[in-house]
């Protein structure tokens, strides 16, 4: 019963974020143009060549996803604190838990609606055919976006909060992110050319690896970052 | 929360510690000329094999602060003593520091030996995510005043770069290991040995000496802190 409780409130904050987000669009709108900016920047700073382009397509495409996301971490915060909105947030009854749940779940929505632009724009830009093995490159993007979502959205709990929010996020994220951003490139890439070399699977267990590491680890750490 | 129990800081005294202190800068002294006296040139690398003895103490000493670093951070959770926080916060100071050190000097020799200033090893790699790792754990400190909020997110943050080093130890490894194998040779002379752990230990007194100096000067600070606070709200200044 109290697990169904959980979930209710989860998917209330959840709602309530995707439902302010549909209703402005602006922030959706900016985020993923940032994301199709950024893949267009990595195509000139990777040149004309097509192979060196198809090349480095997995890193650009999850580099893409990363910048652009990092600016949705933060809103999904920062629209509540303008608002004044988190402290009452914080009173409802109930574990904090269920509302880094609803974000992270809100993120998690977000991020994967901008994963299908920026995937869908990168296919076209960088001469992707799409490989046979398709089912699990997307299990690999969604075991990527969770490793992504969830320290996004535990660490923006503190950045958005805190003093100069958008230098201190990157900063505390980004070197946390390096083996899930890594096991997505590589197995990625190894998809893309139909994994001829077997190391797909490695990859993608590491995935999983972190995700439920950090799953765990930011679940139970965040009732000490969002009670101070 | 805290507030009422953390106000019974006191200004710490340094006591004999500035003595420890001139004992450790010439104990580290003492120790590489030791080593530098004992230990023949490598076959290969010849003397610049000596830096090995200011590059491997620090990297091990580094390691020791992180682990403070992640104890200290536990114990500030369970107990919520301010103290445990600002040994935290020293030793991650330390640490960042040691493990710049560490980058640099590991540089300095890798360029005549390997030829190159930089490799993407496992090793390399991870010791570097780690300074980024815990300097963003120090601007975290830095971008946030109000001491509680800062005390339990830099608790959480450097949990959590802890908890990150394996992981990306390994997936550098696999990363790098998919396309080439490396190579470490580890068999040492005992007078290598010797001279390696006589200065770990003289890093050692110094990382002492430093955590524990910058621990006064962030407990000053920190009751500097409460005294301002209790002023603002008029209460006594009795700290």
């Amino acid at each position: 019963m109290a697990f169904r409780d959980e979930w209710l409130r989860a998917r209330a904050v959840a709602w309530k974020d995707l439902m302010a987000e549909r209703r402005s669009k602006a922030g959706f709108n900016s985020v993923a143009a940032l994301g199709v900016t950024i893949l267009v920047l990595f195509g000139f700073a990777l040149g004309p060549d097509a192979e060196a382009i198809r090349a480095a397509a997995p890193g650009a495409l999850w580099l893409a996803a990363l910048f652009a996301g990092v600016l949705a971490f933060n809103r999904s915060y920062q629209v509540e604190l303008d608002g004044g909105a988190l402290e009452p947030l914080l009173m409802y009854p109930g574990a904090r838990r269920s509302i880094f749940a609803g974000k992270l779940l809100a993120n998690f929505v977000f991020v994967f609606l901008l994963l299908v632009i920026v995937i869908a724009v990168s296919l076209v830009l960088f001469h992707i055919t799409v490989p046979s093995t398709w089912p699990r490159l997307l299990l690999v993007v969604l075991l990527g976006e969770v490793g992504l979502v969830t320290l996004g959205t535990f660490y923006a709990a503190m950045a958005s909060r805190s003093r100069a929010r958008e230098v201190l996020l990157p900063l505390l994220l980004f070197p946390m992110l390096v083996p899930v951003l890594l096991a997505a490139m590589q197995a990625t890439k190894a998809l893309l050319v139909g994994d001829v070399m077997h190391d797909a699977g490695a990859w993608t267990n590491l995935l999983v690896a972190y995700d439920v590491i950090f799953l765990i680890s930011t679940f139970l750490a965040f009732d000490y970052v969002i009670e101070a | 929360m805290t507030a009422a129990a953390a106000f019974t800081l006191e200004v710490p005294n340094p006591g004999r510690w500035p003595i420890f202190g001139w004992f450790a800068v010439l104990f580290l002294a003492g120790a590489q000329i030791t080593a530098f006296a004992i230990s023949p040139p490598d076959r290969d690398m010849g003397d610049l094999q000596k830096i090995l003895y200011v590059h491997v103490p620090t990297a091990w000493n580094m390691g020791i602060c992180y682990l403070l670093v992640a104890i200290y951070s536990f114990r500030f959770l369970w107990k919520r003593d301010d103290r445990d926080d600002l040994i935290a916060a020293s030793a991650a100071e330390v640490g960042t520091l040691l493990n710049g050190l560490t980058l640099v000097l590991g540089m300095i020799w890798a360029r005549p030996t390997w030829g190159v200033w930089w490799v993407w090893d496992a090793r390399l790699t991870s010791t570097l995510i780690m300074f980024l790792v815990f300097a963003g754990y120090l601007a975290l400190r830095a971008f946030v005043e109000e001491p509680d909020r800062r005390a339990l997110w830099s608790a959480v943050a450097g949990i959590m770069g802890a908890i990150n080093y394996p992981i990306v130890y390994m997936s550098v490894r696999w990363w790098r290991t998919i396309h080439q194998v490396q190579s470490t040779p580890s068999t040492l002379d005992p007078t290598y040995t010797f001279s390696l752990r006589l200065n770990a230990v003289a890093v050692l007194f110094i990382l002492i000496y430093f955590i524990r100096r910058r621990y006064e000067a962030a407990l000053t600070e920190r009751v500097a802190e409460q005294v301002s606070q209790a002023a603002a709200l008029g209460g006594p200044l009795n700290a």
